[in-house]
């Protein structure tokens, strides 16, 4: 405090400042003061949502259905003045965590959401299916061999290490009318843990049993060790590699393999044929499974002769209990807004838009959503 | 007392005479001392609070790996395999990736960043054109790790395919070059990680050699030798503590290198010498598992986290002492 008593005293250091006027060092802290409280309050002020009045509902979770989920939740905050949706395609696995800690309004999964982590949520888990996708074997083999065709035992046998040579006598039978070169099989696979890994190793289960007891179902599993497996992060890191890589064949979501212009292998289906992605084999392979009462179902292996292989829903995950009418009412009004100007969109964007007897069955759930 | 008397006296001198500032002193104040002081208690205040941090980081660490050091010991350290259906996590390839690709790295970038050090600091340009090139290697610094990744990616993986391809046709034998190139590998991650740690090693070598004073060279090229000599024998002698400084944060920073590696070092478990095969890092094996990881996962992750943490202080370490006994080399001779 002696120092405030002399405030004219005259030393070297910081001389400009004392000229300013009397009582320098208490005018100094004062305004520092000031300012730093004028930061804090602008900081309080501006955290919560902006100057407007619009309600906010924030998701997280699944990035296979990333790119649609933005598409529709752009178009909705457009379309509803007064509702704002953020998602953040954190994962599967981080969403269903959010969505347990309650930090998120919503949350998505390729996976759906276990028993054990739905009894974790007090008030009860609505599960909807909103989209559903393919998953493609993108390939790359020079001399750009189109539509290759991949019997059941064959693709198993590469992702197992088991069929190695691109002149494989198997996938030289399967394709008499290709030219197939005598290059190693470059294996591209996920390197994060995804739920397209799980869709994907779900269904290479399903139909057989050496990879059910080696590598199993997983968001990552024990891939065989070869030089011949390379791991790319994401959708877009393996469309990457796949494009980059002469001899190269890896699981990617269909939309990535269609925007980005990869060869992809015509699949042969449990029934025998042999089906390509994009077609109507989407939605043959959904309408061949009925779905359950908690709208959880699997299509591990779908039935019928035009189905595509490897096909599987995305859900949505809300409280049965929001503890806010207003928020639940604005969740309902989005699930509704996708249910039918959504799946319009559906078909452009490389999804499959769901069957009506499936919307319908959403429709009715989601009015548990209170 | 006597001293307060005389300051208006001094400060009217120096409004006529400014050029004798300088002459013009006085005690400090009470304000000069409290402003020190506060000055060295918040300096003071923000060291500990740095150092509080990594206490408690590693305490938050620590407590959540905890779990998983118990169930699985020293054996994630020494098994090869990572099977979350079977729970079994093991991340010793994880860590030879790691040291393998910043050890291959930083053979490269440390080995362009100590010449081109040498290159911008020993009067082979005009200043001018050296600061320009200072400016353009600094902003390698500036590139984010993704471009580089993808810059790899696109880049790199096509460009030293043809190489890789002759090196393991013809001179397969010899352990390094023994697989095939698939794409992603330990050697195009060693490659972009080389560029990334470049921007830090030529830096610092660079300040370290403008430190040795001008007389050291005069005095050399007055011994009668030539520029080369100069360089070799006496600038880089004389300047190495800081030159192994710079390698030694080069290494830092290729150890903790996440993204462009997840990208291009093909994320397999495998331990390997061949330059060409995929291999995986620790950064990238928690950079890529955190998002979807079980409880049980994440345990351990932050174990592989405490390892990584762990490397990193044991090279410094290791880095701090070799430095300790180099700088003290030329004094004892």
């Amino acid at each position: 405090m002696r120092a405030l008593s002399f405030p004219n005293q005259d030393v070297l250091a910081g001389k400009p400042l004392r000229e300013r006027g009397e009582g320098g060092p208490a005018v100094k802290h004062r305004s520092i003061a000031l300012s730093t409280v004028v930061l804090i309050l602008s900081l309080l002020v501006s955290s919560p949502g902006g100057a407007q009045d619009r309600m906010r509902l924030t998701g997280s979770g699944a990035s296979f259905p990333f790119p649609i989920y933005s598409a529709w939740f752009k178009a909705f905050s457009t379309k509803h003045k007064s509702i704002t949706v953020d998602y953040q395609a954190k994962g599967s696995g981080a969403g269903i965590q959010d969505f347990v800690n309650r930090t998120v309004d919503f949350a998505a999964s390729d996976a759906a959401m276990s028993d054990t982590d739905m009894a974790k949520v007090p008030g009860g888990v609505q599960l909807l299916p909103m989209t559903a996708g393919e998953i493609v074997l993108g390939y790359n083999i020079s001399g750009n061999a189109k539509g290759l065709k991949l019997p059941r035992d064959v693709y198993v046998g590469i992702f197992l290490g088991k069929i190695t040579k691109w002149s494989d006598p198997k996938l030289k039978a399967a394709n008499p009318g290709l030219t197939l070169p005598d290059s190693d099989i470059t294996v591209v696979r996920r390197a994060d843990a995804s739920g397209t890994t799980f869709v994907f190793t779900q269904h290479l289960s399903a139909i057989s049993e050496e990879w059910k007891k080696g590598p199993g179902t997983g968001t990552t599993v024990n891939w065989p060790k070869s030089d011949k497996f390379v791991a790319s992060p994401k959708n877009d890191g393996v469309t990457a590699t796949i494009k980059q890589t002469p001899g190269s064949i890896g699981y990617i979501e269909f939309a990535f393999a269609k925007f980005s212009k990869i060869e992809m292998a015509l699949l042969q289906n449990k029934s025998g044929a042999y089906v390509a992605a994009g077609g109507h084999g989407g939605a043959e392979a959904l309408s061949s499974v009925k779905l359950p009462d908690d709208l959880r179902a699997w299509i591990t292996d779908p039935e019928g002769a035009k189905s595509y292989p490897i096909a599987t829903y995305t859900w949505m995950l809300f409280y049965k209990d929001n503890k806010d009418p207003k928020k639940a009412a604005g969740l309902r009004e989005l699930v509704e807004y996708c249910l039918t100007e959504g799946q319009k969109m559906s078909e452009a964007m490389g999804y499959i838009p769901l069957p009506a007897t499936v919307v319908t069955a959403v429709r009715k759930a989601s009015s548990s959503i209170q | 007392m006597a001293t307060r008397a005389t300051t208006p006296v001094s400060r009217a001198g120096q409004l006529e005479h400014p050029a004798q500032a300088g002459s013009v002193s006085g005690p400090p104040s009470a304000w000069d001392y409290f402003a020190d002081r506060a000055f060295r208690g918040v300096a003071q205040g923000g060291v500990w609070v740095v150092l509080l941090l990594l206490v408690f980081i590693l305490w938050e660490i620590g407590g959540k790996a905890w779990p998983g050091i118990r169930e699985y010991g020293l054996g994630s350290l020494t098994s090869t395999t990572w099977d979350t259906n079977l729970n079994l996590y093991g991340f010793l390839p994880e860590i030879w990736g790691t040291l393998y690709s910043s050890f291959l790295a930083l053979l490269i970038g440390g080995f362009f960043g100590v010449v081109m050090a040498i290159f911008l600091t020993q009067d082979f340009l005009p200043p001018r054109l050296a600061q320009v090139f200072r400016t353009i290697v600094e902003l390698l610094a500036a590139i984010p790790s993704v471009v580089y990744g993808l810059w790899g990616l696109f880049v790199v993986v096509p460009a030293i395919r043809p190489v890789a391809d002759w090196l393991s046709g013809h001179l397969g034998w010899i352990p390094f070059f023994s697989t095939t190139l698939s794409g992603p590998g330990l050697a195009p991650a060693a490659l972009v990680l080389a560029i990334m740690v470049l921007p830090t090693v030529a830096a610092v070598s660079q300040d370290a050699l403008r430190l040795v004073p001008y007389r050291v060279k005069e005095a050399a090229y007055g011994m009668g030798t030539t520029r080369w000599e100069a360089i070799l024998r006496v600038m880089l002698p004389a300047a190495s503590t800081g030159i192994f400084g710079a390698l030694v944060l080069g290494f830092g920073r290729a150890l903790g290198e996440t993204m462009a590696l997840a990208m291009l070092i093909g994320n397999s478990n495998q331990m390997t010498l061949s330059l060409f095969s995929p291999a995986n890092t620790l950064a990238a094996l928690l950079a890529l598992n955190f998002p979807e990881a079980g409880p049980r996962q994440v345990q351990v992750l932050m174990y592989a986290a405490l390892v990584l943490l762990a490397i990193t202080l044991v090279v410094n370490v290791i880095g701090g002492i070799i430095m300790a006994l180099a700088s003290k080399d030329p004094t004892r001779k």
